[in-house]
């Protein structure tokens, strides 16, 4: 089942025109955003299919940027989020590709500071509701039904136990977990859609484990 | 995970054998998938309710969106409907003008609550909001009149489509007029078949409608296709509630439109190059508004 709540259907609360390309669309950048862990300096954000030719019309480039500032769908800041990102310092590019994609409102995200950079495709399905489906390069699937815990790690032994070992020890159920690695040991990235929020104590707890790079979260 | 139901036959079996109305096996399903608590679940609907109230009264003041396309014809209805001369009778006017409000608000960048998307956000307030002058309803069977709409759109979204972009405007005006019809049917007392019959009624006419938005905006024709599918919902629901059956079953209806959507060529799916978008006016609105080069549009950001 792709949509899990009558608030997919009902919902969500949000500023006009489109849910797939202006409510959606601001998820897309608010969970970069969230992923990212803070506002990025600077945004290069390629759509394509419906979402290339249709965006500016239907606000997906205000929107997205809206999401990147932190905005929610039903934040009224959206109309203005393109000014808003030039007085919080963070520039911006848009890039209508004609690269045919699986879904037709597809974005993919390029975001960036000093510290690092960070790419996420997303998909609008419809409604307001997204997915991402690839992260840095890893293919995955994260609906954001549920809170996650996204972990970015090196591939040796012992990271996945020690980390599922940290997220037992707070109580907390795994609801579904996925492994991916780019090359034997090399870059590996888990995501974990757990039943509870997570704290920032466990954050904390799972980026002071050795191997890990990164942790990042999304709340439900 | 156990779900209550994942098609209509189910979802009127299930409101048949515990005795129970739709709303009611929503909310169940709503607490089983989410784990969330009743009070919870009933209070984000009564918030979006309320938006829903805010979106259709400011509509009803006359908004217009920047790019002049749309606004202003929720005030003409409803001034004509107060003449007294409507032909096709007040509540059905009232809920077409509460549609358009509603979608006038929309396309002006306002706060609308979808249902099931933005575009067609119109057609499940305007109709609420006229049938509630008819039938008195409580807060509470407002709130389960979303319910109901929401568990039909629940069933689309997940066995066909809710978006534009992959089903046409039949996955979106359509579905948002099948769900309201089946809701008015339960406010109006009818019975879990009875509501399944009317979103099929509905949903039937409502096949084939492509999505060609002129300019890619949320403006023509989508306002007046939810007027029309706020119009065409009410009469559904009276044919449900006088004994008409669909001949094909609501899951069926369901599939058909699934197929339909995914039949259709993209010019005809939210990418503003087939249909009305397409005609002569459609594209020199388009460059009237974006400039002719597509690659040097402004951006329209009111």
């Amino acid at each position: 089942m792709k949509f899990r709540s009558v608030f997919e259907i009902i919902g969500p609360v949000m500023i006009g025109p489109s849910s797939s390309h202006t409510a959606g669309a601001a998820r897309i950048g608010l969970v970069a955003r969230d992923l990212f862990g803070r506002q990025p300096e600077w945004a290069t954000i390629h759509l394509y299919g419906s979402f290339a030719e249709t965006y500016k019309g239907h606000g997906t480039d205000v929107a997205i940027i809206g999401g990147l500032l932190g905005y929610d769908t039903f934040d009224e800041r959206i109309r203005t989020a393109f000014e808003d990102a030039e007085r919080l310092g963070m520039s911006f590019e848009f890039i209508a590709e004609v690269e045919e994609m699986d879904h037709p409102n597809t974005a993919k995200l390029v975001i960036g500071d000093k510290e690092g950079v960070m790419e996420l495709i997303g998909i609008s399905i419809g409604g307001g509701t997204m997915e991402v489906i690839e992260l840095n390069g890893f293919p995955l699937r994260l609906s954001g039904h549920f809170p996650a815990l996204l972990v970015v790690h090196d591939d040796r032994a012992g990271v996945i136990a020690n980390v599922s070992n940290a997220i037992a020890a707070q109580d907390m159920n795994i609801a579904h977990m996925e492994v991916g690695r780019k090359e034997k040991g090399k870059m590996a990235l888990m995501v974990i859609e757990v039943d509870q929020v997570v704290n920032d104590e466990l954050i904390e707890e799972l980026r002071a484990l050795p191997n890990v790079t990164q942790v990042s979260t999304l709340a439900n | 995970m156990d779900v209550l139901f994942s098609n209509v036959k189910e979802l009127v079996e299930v409101a048949e054998k515990e005795q129970q109305p739709i709303s009611e096996i929503m909310i169940r399903q709503e607490m089983l998938l989410t784990r969330r608590s009743r009070e919870d679940i009933v209070a984000q609907m009564e918030n979006n309710l309320a938006v829903m109230e805010s979106s259709v009264e400011e509509g009803l003041k006359g908004v217009h969106s920047s790019s002049g396309l749309t606004g202003g014809d929720a005030v003409l209805i409803q001034n004509y409907m107060k003449t007294g001369k409507s032909l096709s009778g007040e509540l059905l006017l009232d809920a077409v003008s509460k549609a358009v409000a509603t979608n006038e608000v929309n396309a002006a960048m306002g706060l609308i609550c979808a249902t099931p998307t933005a575009g067609a956000a119109g057609i499940v307030p305007g109709t609420l909001f006229a049938v509630k002058n008819k039938l008195n309803p409580t807060h509470e069977q407002m709130v389960n009149y979303l319910f109901t709409t929401g568990a039909f759109g629940f069933i689309v979204a997940n066995n066909a489509s809710i978006s534009g972009a992959a089903g046409g405007c039949q996955a979106e005006t359509g579905s948002a007029a099948s769900m309201a019809a089946a809701a008015i049917v339960e406010m109006a007392g009818g019975t879990p078949q009875q509501s399944a019959e009317a979103f099929s009624i509905v949903m039937k006419n409502m096949l084939g409608l492509v999505c060609d938005p002129v300019a890619g905006l949320v403006e023509v024709p989508c306002v007046k296709r939810n007027a029309m599918g706020a119009a065409k919902a009410l009469v559904g629901a009276d044919m449900a509630l006088a004994g008409v059956v669909s001949v094909i079953p609501t899951d069926e209806v369901i599939e058909a439109m699934h197929k339909i959507g995914q039949s259709m060529p993209s010019a005809l799916r939210e990418t503003a190059k087939g249909g009305l978008a397409a005609t002569p006016t459609g594209k020199a609105l388009e460059a009237k508004i974006f400039g002719k080069d597509k690659e040097s549009r402004d951006t329209v950001t009111k």
